[in-house]
């Protein structure tokens, strides 16, 4: 048997909204498959990873703020991505934001003003861009490959932060432990009034809402459309290709490089040799199950964080691994790609026909 | 065994897995697709070669184990991009984080077992010369197997038919369909072979260069075979060389780091990563270059009009 495809004469609106949920349902699917076969009650299975965290105040709380990283690099990416922009070293940028940021209250502890905080924030955003501008020039300049370089500098990034916690930036009361010293007052972002969010969360409603305009309502937006759809066409309308990629990797990384100070002044409370589990790659599913839509990756980063929770809670009460987690998020992508092609191709399976001798000429 | 002896021969296995999984890479990318879920094959061959072998008792199977593992993980990434169409990068990162989540998943009970060590042939009498014996004729089957690869794809690619049409269909796969290759077929094919040579790859790793099962333990190394194929402007004699200089870098900078300079060992080891910038910096420079070489249709999906 074959698959054949067959174009559609324009997009399938229908599918167009529903690929996410096929993609979803699909992977519930697969996850109860994985279960019964691990000998866990499939539904139980189901009900442990993806309704429980929603169950109780602590654990949406807890979803919230795996959330807010999601969302705010997930929403960057789409952008990129639309303008077929491929910055994949989100992780890396969110880890050099974490540094940058967390520079203040290490090198000046005992400085507790408002302003501390903002400019935690503020270079924390700068730390990412600068990091995000180096695959842009390298391709811009030099033609270099963004997706290569972006992922190289991801390791780079996370080497240089093992250096600083375990070497220049170590607590000196902390027991050789590898961590800087604990953030307090005006160095930890606040949280919600009554509750224990932090405010990261206001920033990727925010963030998200300010590209869902940009991509709708401005010139900037339809520039990136354009020029990821037809590069051709949109330098005909004097849209500059090089000004794009440098714009899409500002502004990416910049996102992740807010999360990344968000996770250490929100989250964590100092610096790591670790400070975010893969959200720099989970953002990427984030992003295409968003459909590349700033107001899709708000929804989309909800459903990952529970996966993240899910996995947590799965570990503690079925005994399996939280990886599982990862594997039901690389799934995830598989699907959401699929069920993309029903978009603009119906999907025919045909029988293999015999082909007459006379054209099977010219084969090797 | 003297002191350049001994770093010669952990070039050699330094820079076998980067060579089998570039070299498998480029056929791929020279048929027209560019997958890059190289580390994600990678590292479920890495588990899945550990795994057979630990669990059989043979390192044999272990291997072919590896190679069946990344080339089943490859034709997933066929069936999407090939029969189904989808984007070939997004895809390919796809491949990438799947393969990382199963393989954590699947060596959850190998984490610190020891693990099985692929033997090292010795050619008779000729391993017993100095100092060339050690580091020409004493080596594991795969390292003889990568270089053999080497010369198999260049010969095939370059001086016969099936090659012929593998780049016609990577250069031109409306001319090529329309001449009647298969086009989906022949990438298939490459993507498969690909899968395989990554998979090769992952199981040198844990049965050969640190025979063991560490989560993630291919570290950035198929996204470097990645980058090997693109320095190496498609042509695989210069991805042996590549790949054999990238070896030397990273293991020059285990020695110098041994040597107790006063360098932070975190910054040693991320010269693998900033060279393979540098490099891919120093050929995409060469656009005529790089114009001249790449294939056409690279990382174009085709949809043949019936």
């Amino acid at each position: 048997m074959r698959i054949e495809l067959e174009k559609r004469g324009e997009q399938a609106r229908f599918f167009a909204v529903a690929s996410p949920f096929i993609a979803v349902g699909l992977m519930l699917v697969t996850g109860a498959i994985l279960f019964a076969l691990n000998g866990i009650d499939p539904l139980e299975g189901l009900f442990v990873y993806f309704v429980e965290p929603l169950t109780t105040v602590w654990s949406i709380e807890e979803l919230l703020k795996k959330a807010a990283p999601l969302i705010l690099i997930g929403a960057g990416l789409a952008v990129a991505y639309r303008a077929n922009v491929w910055n994949i070293g989100a992780e890396g940028q969110l880890t050099i934001g974490a540094i940058t940021g967390a520079a203040v209250p290490i090198l000046f502890p005992d400085w507790q003003s408002p302003m501390v905080l903002v400019l935690m924030l503020a270079l924390g955003v700068l730390g990412g861009m600068i990091y995000g501008a180096i695959p842009a020039i390298l391709k811009v300049k030099f033609g270099a490959n963004e997706i290569l370089t972006s992922l190289m500098l991801v390791y780079v990034a996370q080497l240089l932060l093992d250096w600083v916690v375990r070497g220049p930036w170590r607590d000196p009361k902390g027991y050789n432990f590898p961590k800087s010293i604990s953030f307090d007052g005006w160095q930890i972002l606040p949280n919600l009034p009554g509750t224990h969010v932090h405010i990261g969360v206001v920033f990727a409603l925010v963030a998200a809402l300010v590209l869902a305009v940009l991509m709708r309502r401005t010139l900037k937006g339809y520039e990136v459309r354009v020029l990821g759809q037809t590069p051709r066409a949109g330098r005909f309308a004097g849209f500059a290709p090089n000004r794009m990629v440098l714009f899409v990797f500002l502004l990416s990384g910049g996102l992740a490089g807010l999360a990344g100070i968000c996770e250490v002044a929100g989250t964590i409370g100092n610096l790591q040799p670790s400070v975010s589990p893969n959200y720099g790659f989970t953002a990427i599913i984030v992003a295409f199950l968003g459909r590349l839509d700033p107001i899709g990756a708000v929804f989309a980063g909800l459903l990952l964080a529970i996966s993240y929770l899910g996995g947590e809670a799965a570990q503690v009460s079925l005994g399996i691994s939280d990886k599982t987690a990862r594997l039901f998020q690389g799934i995830l992508l598989f699907y959401i790609l699929a069920c993309d092609t029903l978009i603009l191709y119906r999907i025919r399976f045909v029988r293999p026909r015999r082909l007459k001798e006379g054209s099977a000429h010219g084969r090797a | 065994m003297g002191a350049l002896e001994a770093v010669i021969l952990t070039i050699i296995t330094a820079s076998t897995p980067l060579l089998l999984a570039a070299i498998g890479e480029l056929v791929v990318e020279r048929s027209g697709v560019l997958n890059l879920g190289v580390e994600g094959m990678m590292v479920v061959g890495a588990v899945a070669g550990f795994g057979a072998a630990l669990t059989t008792g043979s390192v044999a199977i272990g291997v072919v184990a590896a190679m069946a593992a990344g080339m089943l993980m490859a034709l997933l990434f066929g069936v999407l991009t090939l029969s189904l169409v989808a984007n070939q990068v997004a895809t390919g990162l796809a491949l990438t984080l799947l393969g990382l989540g199963l393989s954590g998943l699947m060596g959850l009970s190998f984490v610190g077992h020891p693990g099985l060590r692929l033997p090292k042939l010795e050619v008779p009498y000729l391993s017993d010369l100095p100092f060339i014996g050690p580091i020409l004729f004493r080596q594991d089957a795969l390292v003889y197997l990568s270089i053999a690869l080497v010369v198999a794809v260049s010969y095939v690619l370059f001086r016969t038919r099936i090659g012929l049409v593998v780049r016609a269909v990577g250069d031109n796969h409306g001319s090529a369909h329309a001449l009647g290759y298969p086009v989906i077929r022949v990438r298939y094919a490459c993507v498969a072979f690909g899968g395989a040579c990554a998979g090769l790859a992952g199981g040198y790793l844990s049965l050969a260069y640190t025979p063991q099962w560490v989560e993630n333990m291919t570290a950035g190394r198929g996204w470097i075979a990645l980058a090997l194929v693109v320095f190496s402007s498609w042509l695989p004699g210069r991805v042996l060389v590549g790949a054999y200089l990238f070896g030397a870098v990273t293991i020059l900078g285990f020695y110098v780091q041994g040597m107790g300079v006063g360098i932070p060992a975190q910054f040693l080891s991320s010269l693998p990563y900033l060279v393979t910038i540098a490099a891919l910096v120093v050929i995409s420079k060469n656009r005529l270059l790089m114009r001249a070489n790449t294939p056409a249709c690279l990382g174009q999906s085709f949809v043949p009009d019936r």
